[in-house]
């Protein structure tokens, strides 16, 4: 079963009750805006587009990115006969288009060690996200190293302990609580280097972009794993809490020059969330592939973006 | 954050200068402004569309105030509406038969954990109650220790227990709270996704256990549209008594805030502001309010202004702003002086757009006019070259400066922050087209 299925299982075994009406009120709601004006009048007319302005708002997709949808949707000529399910099909076809350039799982690279460092707000899923990377790609027979550079949070370094154990990877810990995170990473890679390890994975407290002591924390962790590999981190990841909004193409911009973000993963989206915003990335920013998405709490709740289900789920159409 | 909101709704009403009354077209016209503004700032459309229907019922119709003009008479009401929206501040229910239990729950990573701690040290220090805090998180590795340390930093009990079961957690958190004579048990529960009905019921069947006379939503403020089916998924399982909106401290305008308000009925009690333990603090409508709509009252603004800078000292800042140099320390002492002519920067910072994060380290230092003289006397202690180029002011010379002052460092660094805040205002402003600015100082 692919992962975006299990999404979706997951969303209709456990849909019932109270929370599952309410939730089927909402999109029942927007469907019936759109079947009604498309009965009245054959075209994208204003009553039309407002509905589905409306079903990519809900979605997180940003008023920009919506309108520039609709005018390619108006553009591309609209399906004929018109009904609401083949306009949502047209829409998602266009979606999709726009995604599956940066639809890319993380290619590691020939370096070794191949050095990834994980960056994010706060609570978006880092540690979680670095577990689940940590077992597939041990599963895989890779040698990985973990470097708890995340000193600061309360829980951090044993949270991320637990997943090494999981993941049955190497973890290297900050000597005590409060310690440079720049040293761990610096260990960590030292470590890899000697033991010739194939990949690091460095785990780091979340901020805000708003602090800037806290952002150039970030810059010196970069600075320190060069000056053992001129070259690394090989790859930056950026991790997106899926249920958050317009609220992340500002995280995009401002952690991406600071950590060398090369690409994102989107977590939380075994959630009602249908994280339109990367839509609104493609859209409006330049595009950071997006390497994975993030469904659950478990090691294989991690998998590869799949363009299509994800714009069949932002216009809302089923399956 | 800085959205020229006022400046927008200037050029949608400039056709109406010197009518009468806000027509329907005019209000609409704004309307259609202020729903993008507020997407933007991740207002849910729920709430978005309740709040313009109130706006317009309210605007249409209305005289045109003299000396405003139509597009400020709007944001005024748009204001008005918002906080009323927003809200009174949400009071814990604590005097009840201890240990009163509040529960807090949301979604995986909204902060739970890290906000229990903070309303154990609020409770323990600013209302002397004697806390327990309980985690009943089973499923995240590590967050049982989380909550451990952050007890141990707030210097709370906690629940020590092996048990991996909430349930029996919740039984042993109640007996321990007792036990221990707490007036209050804290239970920090398991992040749960909106879908996930196992989980739910799970928290529905904890709540029925320890009966809290508090039950708070804990929500990320930079959430988006989710939030309100989010908000509706845990309204739904057990009934809300209120919300904390944490990590209003970044950039993000915080529609959630308003989203979760409008979807849960239940007012927000606090907002989280930072990563330290007393980063927590009591919901403020207004605050929030200006910084959803991205502008403060701009109206006031202008009069209050106009009133205390002098003409000459306008024209010279007005100058700077436009050749693109940037404020230094010497303005930065200027403006200092004009804010002690005006009654305190934190009245001035609220009414302008765009000075949320100032007013905010402002009011952390808990200003009085003692904090004004000691930053003028930091600008004081530095060199002329100093002055003119802060970026040149490395730890050295903050150590140089703090010893002059008969400050601490810390005082030197809020000033080379402040400064370099203002200029990216500035900066800012240039950018979006500065007309509220301009006559903000004096030009009108």
């Amino acid at each position: 079963m692919s992962l975006w299925s299990r999404v979706k299982s997951t969303v209709s075994e456990t849909f019932s009750g109270k929370v599952a009406k309410s939730l089927g009120k909402t999109a029942g709601k927007v469907s019936e805006g759109i079947k009604a004006a498309v009965g009245i009048k054959a075209k994208l007319d204003a009553e039309t587009r407002e509905a589905l302005e409306e079903v990519l708002l809900q979605a997180d997709v940003g008023i920009t990115a919506a309108s520039k949808l609709l005018d390619n949707l108006q553009a591309a000529g609209l399906p004929e006969p018109l009904t609401a399910d083949r306009l949502k099909a047209a829409l998602a076809g266009l979606i999709e288009a726009r995604l599956t350039p940066i639809a890319q799982p993380l290619e590691v690279g020939k370096a070794k060690p191949f050095v990834v460092l994980m960056a994010g707000v706060n609570g978006s899923g880092k540690t979680t996200t670095i577990g689940k990377l940590a077992a597939m790609w041990a599963a895989e027979g890779k040698r990985v190293i973990v470097a708890a550079a995340d000193t600061f949070r309360a829980g951090a370094v044993a949270q991320l302990q637990v997943w090494a154990e999981r993941a049955k990877v190497e973890i290297v810990q900050p000597a005590q609580e409060g310690s440079d995170p720049a040293g761990v990473a610096f260990q960590a890679v030292e470590k890899a280097v000697a033991d010739e390890a194939d990949i690091v994975l460095i785990d780091t407290a979340g901020r805000l972009a708003s602090r800037k002591d806290l952002m150039d924390e970030l810059a010196k962790i970069r600075r320190v794993v060069q000056k053992l590999i001129p070259d690394a981190p090989h790859a930056g990841l950026l991790v997106l809490d899926g249920t958050q909004g317009q609220a992340t193409l500002a995280q995009v911009r401002e952690f991406a020059p600071v950590a060398g973000i090369t690409g994102l993963v989107v977590t939380k989206l075994d959630s009602s969330a249908k994280a339109g915003f990367l839509l609104a990335l493609a859209v409006q920013e330049d595009g950071k592939p997006v390497h994975y998405v993030g469904v659950g709490e478990a090691a294989d709740d991690l998998g590869a973006f799949d363009p299509a289900a994800f714009a069949r789920g932002v216009v809302g159409l089923e399956g | 954050m800085f959205d020229f909101l006022a400046d927008k709704l200037q050029t949608a009403f400039q056709s109406l200068t010197g009518k009468g009354l806000l027509t329907e077209a005019d209000v609409d016209a704004a309307l259609r402004e202020l729903r993008l503004s507020l997407l933007e700032a991740d207002v849910a459309l729920p709430a978005i569309k309740h709040l313009l229907a109130g706006v317009r019922a309210k605007a249409v119709g209305q005289n045109v105030l003299k000396g405003v003009n139509p597009g400020q008479q709007v944001v005024k009401i748009v204001y008005d509406e918002l906080a009323a929206l927003l809200g009174d501040t949400g009071e814990l229910t604590l005097n009840a038969a201890p240990p009163v239990v509040i529960l807090l729950c949301g979604l995986q990573g909204s902060g739970k954990t890290t906000t229990a701690g903070k309303l154990a040290k609020w409770l323990a220090e600013k209302q002397r109650k004697k806390v327990f805090l309980a985690s009943l998180d089973v499923y995240r590795p590590a967050a049982i220790e989380q909550l451990a340390t952050v007890a141990g930093q707030v210097g709370v009990p906690v629940l020590e227990s092996d048990s991996t079961d909430p349930i029996a957690r919740t039984k042993q958190a109640l007996k321990a709270a007792e036990k221990a004579l707490s007036d209050i048990l804290i239970l920090d529960t398991a992040g749960r996704g909106d879908v996930d009905e196992t989980l739910l019921a799970e928290l529905a069947a904890i709540h029925k256990l320890s009966k809290p006379a508090n039950t708070l939503l804990v929500a990320d403020a930079q959430m988006g549209q989710a939030a309100t089916t989010v908000a509706n998924a845990f309204k739904q399982t057990v009934p809300l008594t209120g919300l904390i909106l944490t990590r209003l401290d970044g950039d993000a305008r915080g529609g959630a805030v308003l989203s979760m308000r409008h979807e849960t009925g239940v007012p927000v009690a606090f907002v989280g502001l930072g990563e330290g333990l007393d980063k927590l603090e009591p919901f403020r409508a207004d605050g929030i309010a200006g910084r959803i709509l991205g502008q403060g009252d701009v109206v006031s603004l202008v009069e209050k202004v106009q009133s205390a800078v002098s003409e000459d000292e306008a024209a010279s800042l007005q100058a700077k702003l436009m050749s693109g140099q940037g404020f230094d320390m010497n303005d930065i002492k200027k403006q200092i002086g004009m804010m002690r002519k005006m009654g305190g920067m934190g009245m001035l910072m609220d009414l302008m757009p765009g000075m949320g994060a100032l007013k905010k380290q402002v009011d952390q230092s808990k200003l009085d006019p003692k904090v004004l003289a000691r930053q003028v006397a930091v600008i004081d202690s530095m060199t002329a070259a100093e002055r003119k180029n802060p970026t040149i002011l490395n730890a050295k010379r903050r150590q140089r400066i703090a010893l002059g002052a008969g400050v601490q460092v810390s005082d030197v660094n809020k000033i080379v922050k402040m400064h370099e805040q203002l200029n990216q205002v500035t900066k800012l402003l240039k950018k979006g087209g500065i007309k509220g600015l301009m006559g903000m100082l004096g030009q009108r």
